[in-house]
């Protein structure tokens, strides 16, 4: 009886999450894989994206929120439940969206900044426990490089690892069926085993 | 892609805003489509770009083009329209600027069909490297009905019904939408699919009273406008919703809102658990007069909450005054800010960037005087003390605009020449590590202003054109650079397609037969023209930027190679 009131008041509270990177890293694909997933679970939802000039190697954001009625398509200051960072520097432009209650899952890579000083890892971390404790990194684009040959997927192998790790609020079998649904056949099957490849 | 041709009614997809636009179109059966690619609207052209051919073989009439400009792109819609079609125009805010000088016409004569007119405001000018503008000040200028959608629904439902009204009323109605609202995306619930409107041929039924804007007739016009408008008011009564209308607060507070600001109220109310009665406009042109006083004369205080510059508080103030009605009228006030601190209690949102659902929180809560549910301004405080390095767009690796920007630092002292920047990917010039931008404005205007540089000073120009906006309004500006002899250096940037919204068309690649740029500018009496591949013939490229800089008269480099991520596109 216990268990299922907890879920309950899980079940209650919308889902905010916000996934940061470069443009070309595939964060809109990342955006309808997770709203395939919600429809399939019959979840309420909005996406948020953007297009054009600031998808020219700049940094993008897209937001994701489920639950029950949700309006605003765009996360609140500080209200993100979960913060995939594709890129650690895009990690810290992500902290308006963090505070204490906030996972972070961060992709072990920093694409450096033309005319910029590259930051350090230490650094970028420093500023993140600031806002919460809550932080995993995982070399999500090495193990893809050296599996696939492909860092791209290092996107879809970190929402298989949020999904593992309870991150992510949606069925593993949803997830799955979101990326049938929006991956181009010719990339379906090396997307779906990075998808695994974490979850094993 | 395939969904949004999906002919079973109630069957639930995910669409963006704009998509929906597309969708509402297809169930009402539109014709024609027309548009010129600009973000955040380019969604619309490119949807129907994609699924023309399908479309073609459910309604034999349908056509869909890229035009060369809004404004052409507009004229064209309503030359199907006055031959009884249903069509649909769609551009970005600074394209109904371009289309404006029509527009204003056509609401005196008004169409035969249907006609319904797309339009994205892009606040925070996140696709825009032109201004922030607020195109309901248009609706009101040229008297045009204009729906503000708020859900990806709401643009496919208020879609169909802009084509409703367009129909019974003949006249067109504006659908104007802003960057969060056209990118979002969401559940839709498909509704009837339509097949055509127009088994028919079509015909343009001469009526020269009608089409015809020649004066004294057209004072006439203008008063059957003000007359249409007046009966759409009465539609204009029954479209809107109101929340928790029956439950006014002791603290006799409400809101008013539209579009996209109304999910962030609705947000709000979630947040604070809320009950505050909120009138959610469907029209904001022309306004539910009735409707806003009656929702008023309950209240105390009223927060309007907008994007940008206050158009609703203006005209809804004015209503209020009228009736001399004691509420107060809250939001944007005298003062301007840029989306933080406010302290003019009157000032509570922002004229200057989008909206956040924050603010509106912040906002609602100082009225109510209540705290918000986080500490945002603490908060904020911590987040500005964090060191983030900008990453700016900047041109794609191997991208061909890279050998004319390494080319010209090679050869031009840039102290001593001025480069004049344009609306494409190469406005990008303006990033640190190029620095190759000493002004930017429209479409059209580096070669315009350049022209007025080189006239009154001593100083050489170097303006850079896209092959894209070349034809789109670059055209009379080169040739007023002949008729009154001027001498910029001009560059075409032509990377054979309109990159920077998504690879569309142009006239100078086709779709149909395709039209040379140096042809053009031959036909102008310029000599001093050369098209050379900057990317396969560097040495040339650069001989010709020496030889031209010296010209006393205007000269032309077309640099001509394909945009980087088109070739690969084309390969795969």
């Amino acid at each position: 009886m216990c268990f299922i009131r907890e879920k309950e008041k899980i079940m209650k509270k919308d889902f905010n999450l916000v996934i940061v990177g470069v443009g070309g890293q595939g964060q809109i694909t990342l955006l309808r894989i997770l709203e395939e997933a919600a429809l399939f679970e019959n979840k309420d939802f909005k996406g948020s994206e953007l297009h054009g000039l600031s998808q020219r190697g700049g940094s993008v954001e897209v937001h994701f929120r489920m639950g029950k009625n949700i309006s605003s398509p765009l996360v609140s200051q500080g209200d993100a439940d979960l913060i995939l960072a594709l890129e650690m520097q895009e990690a810290l432009r992500s902290l308006y969206y963090a505070s204490s209650k906030t996972q972070f899952l961060l992709n072990k890579s920093i694409i450096p900044i033309p005319g910029e000083e590259v930051l350090k890892e230490d650094q970028i971390l420093n500023s993140l426990r600031d806002f919460t404790k809550k932080i995993e990194i995982v070399e999500a684009s090495k193990i893809c490089k050296e599996k696939f040959q492909k860092e791209i997927l290092a996107g879809v192998y970190l929402l298989g690892y949020a999904q593992k790790k309870k991150f992510l609020p949606l069925k593993r079998e949803s997830l799955e069926e979101g990326i049938k649904k929006v991956v181009p056949e010719k990339y379906l099957n090396e997307n779906l085993e990075a998808f695994r490849l974490s979850q094993s | 892609m395939e969904e949004i041709l999906e002919t079973q009614p109630g069957k639930k997809i995910i669409l963006l805003g704009n998509e929906a636009v597309c969708r509402g179109a297809i169930e009402s059966g539109v014709d024609f489509v027309s548009t010129y690619p600009g973000t955040p609207a380019s969604e619309i052209g490119n949807t129907f770009w994609q699924i023309k051919e399908e479309l073609k073989k459910l309604n034999p009439n349908f056509h869909f083009e890229f035009s060369t400009n809004e404004k052409v792109a507009m004229e064209a819609a309503a030359g199907a329209a006055l031959s009884g079609f249903k069509s649909l125009v769609a551009m970005k805010h600074f394209g109904l600027n371009v289309a404006s000088d029509f527009l204003h016409t056509l609401m005196y004569s008004g169409i035969e069909g249907s006609m319904v007119i797309f339009v994205a405001d892009d606040p925070s000018c996140w696709s825009s490297a032109q201004s922030e503008q607020n195109t309901r000040f248009y609706s009101l200028m040229a008297h045009i009905p204009t729906l503000e959608p708020s859900n990806p629904q709401e643009f496919k439902d208020f879609t169909k019904f802009a084509f409703e009204l367009s129909q019974k009323f003949k006249i067109p109605v504006m659908i104007r939408s802003t960057t969060r609202a056209s990118h979002q995306s969401g559940p839709v619930i498909l509704g009837k699919f339509e097949v055509g409107s127009s088994k028919l041929e079509g015909k343009f039924a001469k009526d020269p009273r009608r089409f015809s804007t020649m004066a004294p007739r057209v004072l006439e016009m203008k008063k059957e406008l003000f007359e249409k408008v007046e009966k759409i008011k009465r539609e204009a009564e029954k479209f809107h919703k109101i929340i928790y209308g029956g439950r006014t607060s002791i603290d006799k507070v409400g809101v008013i809102t539209s579009g996209v600001s109304f999910l962030y109220a609705m947000e709000t109310l979630k947040k604070l658990n809320l009950k505050l009665p909120v009138l959610k406009l469907g029209f904001v042109y022309p306004l539910p007069e009735r409707k806003i006083l009656k929702f008023l004369r309950n209240l105390k205080r009223v927060l309007v909450v907008e994007e940008l510059e206050p158009y609703l508080e203006r005209e809804i103030a004015i209503l209020a005054k009228k009736e001399n009605l004691k509420v107060e009228i809250l939001g944007k006030g005298e003062k301007i800010e840029g989306g933080r601190i406010w302290k003019d209690r009157k000032a509570i949102l922002p004229q200057i960037g989008e909206l956040k659902p924050e603010y509106v929180e912040i906002a609602i809560s100082k009225i109510l005087n209540k705290k918000p549910s986080f500490n945002y301004q603490l908060h904020l405080k911590k987040f500005e003390k964090i060191k983030i390095p900008a990453r700016p767009p900047i041109l794609c690796p191997g991208c061909p605009y890279w050998w004319v920007i390494n080319t010209i630092k090679k050869v031009v002292d840039p102290q001593k020449v001025i480069f004049g920047g344009e609306i494409g990917c190469y406005m990008l010039f303006s990033h640190k590590v190029i620095n190759l931008q000493d002004y930017l404005y429209c479409m059209g205007s580096s070669t315009s202003v350049a022209h007025g540089i080189s006239k009154m000073t001593k100083q050489k120009v170097i303006c850079f054109v896209g092959d894209s906006s070349f034809f789109h309004a670059g055209i009379p500006a080169l040739i007023n650079t002949v008729f009154n002899q001027s001498n910029p250096l001009i560059i075409i940037m032509d990377n054979r397609t309109t990159a920077m919204t998504g690879h569309q068309p142009h006239p100078g690649v086709g779709d149909g037969k395709a039209i040379n740029i140096e042809d053009i500018i031959k036909a102008c009496g310029i000599k001093n023209v050369k098209v050379i591949d900057q990317v396969e013939n560097q040495k040339e490229f650069e001989e010709a930027l020496k030889e031209f800089l010296e010209k006393d008269e205007v000269s032309v480099i077309v640099a001509r190679h394909i945009c980087a991520l088109l070739e690969k596109k084309k390969k795969s």
